[in-house]
């Protein structure tokens, strides 16, 4: 595979940016006291949300998660109404009434929300998979998990019924070496978590989750895949959660020195060197798209902050579809 | 036992177990939408109770799935196609192997609507019920843990016509919906089904037997029973059988017009009592129609123990007309 157009680096480093700068606003509106419950930390994951967020067309669907910020944003999910959402103001996705990154699932945006039970939208996504192939419709659904949720019996369900019907669908998974504070070592015996896939008959991939470009590629690989008619594919992309699970989450368990380690290898940092090296972008242009997101994550938190409150009064409107 | 509904026009006399084929039959004809997954209903096999026997043959193997064992993943799946606007209707073979699949029911089909406004139109059939010698795991009543589940519907058919426009209205409808069959009813109850695509709406009970002096409030088999109790006890006491039909929403205004009339109560439910739905219907009554009540409200339902085996144990277990009878001239000489 050649370079990619100069026009998708471009993309790719600006919602990664955008994504970072997103996450940076939250940790420091929840250290000053302005935040709402619990926040989940992104920093690590922005080459995998917004590399395969990015290789998605535009009539497929997404089911992302907690760590996927950048998933959302490209799929055109404004950052206004995610911190609105974040804060629990009725500008918000779900209107005060699902918490952080949770429920922003918008059918307009193609974008399924998800809940806590990680990983139950992977076999809502399977189901949106299955109805194009009901339908023939040339489109893919494409979902995420976590190490920690690759343990789940539904995990291996939903690839076992994947496979059985050759849907048009893909999985990553977003191995971050920790599920809250527990280790890889305590969680699995396998060195791959890829090899899931191959157990039940759905073609696998490994990928470094920190080299942006790399997950695109594979991404669209197994988008093309799917599109084809052939079948599911399990993206295994290896990275770190570079900080706690959560904002509560000091995440001490964590060795400093394999924080060192992936630190030096920072998805964005690292991309910034490539498209330096490779005269895509200059350093003037790298300052201007950090300016840029940071007034557009400014201009979400001060709407967030002044949208109004959900009324009590709704509080049971909405629980049925009419 | 079986009975015999008068003919009316534009019906057809058939099983309970039929009435669901036909619902099931008449919807997939009427709307595309509609496919059915499960495990072990294709083929010519058609389910463990044979309610989609012949389906594939008319449907097609995409309309009619046959899935591995793996409740998740298929009631999840579910999910995902009702999202992108179709309108599943799954099997899961017993209703006791529903918690195999609970959080893709309660954490997610349930909430979606409430958290992100998107619509899951879908139908679990659960098999459920007991009382005919099947044992712990293939008798249960699950529907005190769906109706505790805010975003569901819960639906429980007593008669084949109601089988089937249950059934029609359940697929309509935008949510998703518990449709809890009897398995005892199955093959042993006969009605007149209408013939068209007529649905019965859903949060509507039904006046199965209109008397002045007790109200039995039922649902599934119960209502059998009930009426046979009813036929026990007269000329002496004249007793009124509500068939709910619907669990949730509860229909309380046709609930509590009878117990207005009656002023006396007995719920009735095959599921265990201990925070059954019966709990529910007491002490709603308790609040909204205590000075209409003559006497306590008394319930009936299985005992707190898992649905044993062998018939003197089950029959030890299980409510029937017997015992209904008793309760009911009980609440009446309070």
């Amino acid at each position: 595979m050649g370079p990619l157009p100069d026009d998708v680096c471009l993309d790719l480093h600006r919602w990664m940016r955008l994504t970072r700068t997103m996450d940076s606003q939250l940790l420091s509106l929840w250290r000053q006291g302005r935040g709402l419950g619990a926040t989940f930390n992104q920093r690590g994951h922005e080459a995998i949300s917004v590399g395969a967020g990015t290789a998605l067309g535009p009539e497929d669907v997404v089911a992302p998660m907690h760590r996927d910020l950048g998933c959302y944003l490209v799929r055109g999910l404004s950052p206004r109404r995610i911190m609105a959402n974040q804060l629990g103001r009725s500008t918000g996705v779900t209107g005060g009434r699902d918490a952080n990154l949770h429920g922003c699932g918008d059918l307009s945006l193609n974008i399924i929300g998800f809940i806590s039970h990680l990983p139950q939208s992977m076999p809502v996504a399977l189901g949106a998979a299955m109805s194009f192939t009901y339908r023939r419709e040339p489109r893919v659904a494409m979902t995420f998990a976590g190490d920690g949720s690759s343990c789940t019996g539904v995990f291996h369900e939903t690839l076992n019924l994947a496979a059985v019907h050759k849907a048009p669908f893909v999985v990553i998974v977003e191995n971050n070496q920790y599920a809250y504070s527990t280790p890889l070592h305590q969680q699995m015996a396998i060195e791959d978590i890829a090899v899931r896939g191959d157990a039940h008959g759905v073609a696998s991939r490994v990928v470094d989750g920190n080299d942006v470009e790399a997950v695109f590629g594979t991404v669209k690989a197994a988008i093309t895949r799917a599109r084809q008619g052939d079948g599911p594919t399990l993206i295994e992309a290896k990275t770190m959660r570079m900080l706690g699970h959560a904002i509560h989450d000091g995440a001490d368990y964590v060795p400093d020195a394999l924080l060192e380690e992936w630190r030096a290898r920072d998805p964005i940092g690292r991309y910034e060197e490539v498209l330096l090296e490779r005269g895509v972008v200059d350093r003037k242009h790298i300052e201007s798209v950090e300016a840029e997101c940071a007034e557009v994550v400014a201009d979400a938190v001060q709407f967030a902050e002044s949208s109004p409150w959900p009324d009590p009064r709704t509080v049971t409107q909405g629980v049925y579809a009419s | 036992m079986s009975t015999r509904a008068p003919h009316v026009a534009g019906s057809r006399d058939m099983t309970y177990l039929e009435a669901i084929s036909d619902g099931l039959r008449t919807e997939m004809r009427r709307d595309p939408s509609v496919l059915l997954m499960g495990e072990d209903i294709g083929g010519d096999f058609g389910g463990a109770f044979k309610v989609t026997r012949g389906f594939e043959a008319e449907f097609g193997p995409g309309r009619v799935i046959n899935t591995p064992m793996t409740e998740l993943a298929f009631i999840g799946a579910a999910t995902g196609m009702a999202l992108m606007g179709l309108r599943p209707v799954i099997e899961v073979q017993f209703a006791d192997f529903i918690s195999t699949g609970f959080d893709a029911i309660v954490q997610y089909a349930a909430t979606t609507h409430y958290r992100w406004r998107a619509p899951v139109p879908w139908v679990i059939r659960a098999p459920a019920d007991g009382g005919i010698r099947s044992g712990p795991f293939h008798s249960q009543n699950p529907e005190a843990w769906f109706v505790h589940t805010p975003g569901l519907k819960v639906v429980a058919p007593g008669t084949p016509a109601d089988a089937k426009g249950l059934l029609l209205a359940a697929i309509r409808d935008n949510n998703p919906v518990i449709y809890l069959e009897s398995k005892p009813l199955y093959r042993s109850l006969r009605g007149e089904v209408p013939s068209g695509d007529g649905a019965v709406p859903i949060g509507k009970a039904r006046i199965a037997r209109t008397g002045r002096d007790v109200t039995v409030i039922t649902y599934g088999e119960m209502v059998r029973q009930a009426l046979e109790a009813a036929r026990q006890i007269q000329p002496g006491i004249s007793a009124e059988v509500i068939d709910l039909r619907t669990l949730k929403p509860l229909d309380r205004t046709t609930v509590l017009a009878s117990v207005r009339k009656t002023g006396r109560v007995v719920v009735v439910h095959a599921a265990n009592r201990m925070a059954g739905l019966g709990a529910e219907i007491t002490a709603d009554l308790s609040e909204s129609a205590f000075e209409y009540l003559d006497a306590p409200i008394t319930r009936i339902g299985g005992l707190d123990t898992p649905v044993p085996f062998s018939p003197p144990l089950e029959d030890a277990y299980r409510p029937g007309a017997a015992n209904i009878a008793t309760a009911i001239r009980r609440t009446v000489s309070f």
